[in-house]
């Protein structure tokens, strides 16, 4: 168990700069989740952290001590890969014991840890059955219990779910993180899947092109989001982000359509921003012409037009209209974001 | 406008199928024509020189007289023929030998040219030149290395460097023929070895070294536990067909000793050259041939259980 810290690390590959300048902070057993679209360098920055890459710029500490030149072997730190990298020649029990068989641990106390692990994967039944012989979230199960017998300091994860089906993600994600907070283990989860970051993090990294966008708790960057990217990013359906100006009778959209603004508004707020879910049916709301309608059950999610502008709304009620009905939506304004002209959040 | 009327006809016909083309959808007959080709190469080519070499193990022709039917008197009298056993220990010391030279040294190219290395590309291409150079040649090249006069080696030693008074001794005797030609035979072999083994270890995943290296192995315990169970089955390919082509090899030792000095490096083959076609003595000739059968037989064995797919390589559960 450790902290991790990261300061002002870079990494190029040649002449072409990856990393600029991340910082990240990770506190003793927190489960951090970086995210960020496609490329943004989320696997890079967890590959510099167990040293598979090394570092171009910065420091990277593990419980306080520079690992620059560590090899990774010696940072005392375990990674689940995105396809497993399961030795297959090996069966699930030699795959788990390996680091031991490496050390040299006796072989009553591996087959004690194997055997530990096993229970606490559901993984009893399987241990002399090769990696070829497994399912998908078998084959992630050994990934893990590859990992937790070490006992780690950390505990690396590179999109560890991407390969499963949706049920099963759902179901993993819930053991990873139970399993996390029973081990107390620091650990550092790649994903970018926003909903997994959501539920599984104490803390979520928001990358993107290299830097880090914003981070901090799931809530925290839900109700507060930095910036557009975040903004954009954080929460399914994504948050309206209508470009427009602040005039005296309200927020004025791009598309023509007026917003009405929340008391003592800056005048500078070149994007007004709303989240789907917090717009309302209202008899003295905006008027909307009804684009497309997707009912989830729970909720409807509308796809309206306000003037020329594209707004989606997700509402409680069931609404039956069809395309090209009118509608009236009411924005909550004590939940609206305004964004200044560079993007950043304005205070409100 | 036809085409309106024509539509509605066109739709209807099924093309009636002929006696021939019935025949053709006929899956015994399709796989019979199929094969056919196939079958009478491999039995003009394969299979008839075979039999007809067995056959003449069995009897006594030479060049100019059809023989007659002795039973296993060939195979009895080269029991009692030294050159005979001779040879025998000659070709598994060569094979032996020569293999484990490849083997050794073909795998640590391969295992030096999968790394980072300047000048990659060209390096591979050079590994490549033994294996393109026509064997003849290089046997030729060899010669010329070996000789007792002009050897270039002696030259080098004797001349240049003045570590040595007299000419070094490559191919007069016994035991340093025997190990000359075996060093020639490791020189040649090499690229095959290096360059298949170089394309088993690439196609071991990356992620795999990386995932033994966060479990703390070594250089040596990543080779160990890591590469070599990956490239056992290629390597088991790999030299059951080295073995095969080294127990049978022919040309380089013909080309540098012919089997001297005193009959002191005579391989099978060459023996059953010498005796079958020099001497003339068909008989014996393919006698002395036929007996390499039963070691090329034990080497495919070895292929067939070596590769025989390993359960870790298996798809369903069985087990
Ligand atoms: N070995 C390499 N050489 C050169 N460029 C690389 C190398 N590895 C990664 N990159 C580049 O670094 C950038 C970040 O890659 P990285 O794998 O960290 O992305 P990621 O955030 O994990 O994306 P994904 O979500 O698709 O896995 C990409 O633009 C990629 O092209
Ligand atoms: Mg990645």
């Amino acid at each position: 168990m450790a902290t991790v810290s990261v300061r002002q690390a870079l990494k190029s590959f040649g002449t072409t700069r990856i990393l600029h300048g991340v910082d990240v902070e990770i506190a003793d057993g927190e489960f951090v989740v970086l995210v960020g679209p496609s490329g943004c360098g989320k696997s890079t920055l967890l590959r510099m952290i167990a040293g598979l890459e090394n570092i171009s710029g910065g420091e990277i500490a593990i419980d306080g001590r520079v690992v620059n030149n560590v090899p990774p072997k010696d940072r005392d730190i375990a990674m689940v890969f995105q396809n497993y990298a399961l030795y297959p020649h090996m069966t699930v029990r030699q795959n788990m014991a390996f680091s031991m068989k490496l050390a040299k641990a006796p072989p009553a106390i591996m087959e004690e840890e194997v055997q530990r692990a096993a229970k606490i994967l559901g993984l009893d039944a399987l241990l002399d059955r090769y990696p070829r012989q497994l399912s998908g979230g078998q084959r992630q199960r050994v990934a893990m219990g590859r990992a937790i017998v070490r006992h780690p300091q950390v505990f690396l994860f590179d999109e560890p779910l991407s390969n499963l089906d949706a049920k099963l993600r759902v179901q993993m994600r819930s053991e990873i993180r139970e399993l996390q907070q029973r081990l107390g283990t620091t650990t550092i989860y790649v994903t970018h899947d926003q909903i997994e970051a959501m539920t599984m993090a104490d803390q979520i990294v928001v990358m993107n092109g290299g830097r880090i966008e914003q981070a901090g708790a799931p809530l925290a960057l839900y109700d507060k989001p930095a910036n557009l990217f975040v903004a954009g990013f954080i929460g399914s359906p994504a948050m309206n982000l209508l470009p427009g100006k602040v005039t005296p009778e309200g927020f004025r959209l791009e598309g023509g359509a007026l917003l009405p603004l929340p008391p003592g508004a800056p005048a500078n707020a070149a994007t007004y921003g709303i989240r789907p879910e917090h717009m309302s049916l209202a008899e003295d709301g905006v008027e909307g012409i009804i684009v497309l309608v997707e009912p989830t059950g729970s909720e409807t999610q509308v796809t309206m037009r306000l003037g020329e502008t594209v707004v989606t709304g997700a509402f409680r009620e069931r609404v039956q209209g069809r395309p090209g009905a009118t509608l009236r939506v009411m924005p909550d304004l004590s939940l609206v974001h305004l964004f200044g002209p560079d993007g950043g959040r304005l205070p409100s | 406008m036809s085409a309106t009327t024509a539509a509605p006809v066109w739709t209807k016909m099924r093309p009636k199928q002929g006696a021939l083309s019935r025949l053709f959808d006929w899956k015994p007959f399709l796989a019979f024509v199929c094969l056919l080709p196939a079958v009478g190469l491999l039995m003009t080519f394969l299979t008839y020189p075979l039999g007809l070499g067995i056959w003449l193990a069995f009897t006594d022709t030479t060049i100019g007289r059809e023989g007659i039917w002795v039973g296993l008197e060939n195979f009895i009298w080269l029991m009692d023929d030294p050159i005979f056993w001779s040879a025998v220990f000659y070709s598994v010391f060569y094979t032996g030998v020569a293999t484990i030279g490849k083997f050794a040294l073909g795998l640590w190219l391969a295992l030096l040219l999968n790394q980072h290395v300047p000048f990659k590309s060209m390096l591979r291409a050079i590994i490549l030149l033994p294996w393109i150079v026509p064997t003849v040649l290089s046997a030729i090249a060899f010669w010329w290395i070996y000789d007792p006069q002009f050897s270039i080696i002696s030259y080098v030693l004797v001349d240049a460097l003045g570590w040595r008074d007299t000419n070094v001794d490559f191919i007069n005797t016994a035991w340093p023929a025997r190990w000359s030609l075996i060093a020639a035979n490791i020189w040649r072999g090499i690229p095959f070895v290096a360059i298949t083994l170089l394309a088993g270890l690439q196609t071991i995943p990356p992620s795999l070294y990386e995932a033994a290296l966060l479990d703390g192995a070594s250089g040596w315990q990543r080779f160990r536990h890591i590469t070599f169970p990956m490239l056992l089955p290629i390597l088991a390919i790999v030299m059951t067909f080295s073995i095969i082509f080294t127990f049978t090899d022919f040309q380089l030792v013909y080309a540098i000793t012919r089997g001297g000095p005193v009959n002191s490096t005579h391989l099978l083959a060459t023996l059953a050259f010498q005796r079958g076609i020099q001497g003339g003595q068909l008989g014996e000739g393919a006698a002395i041939a036929v007996s390499m059968i039963p070691f090329l037989v034990f080497a495919t064995l070895f292929s067939y259980y070596g590769l025989a797919r390993r359960k870790w390589q298996q798809g369903e559960g069985n087990d």
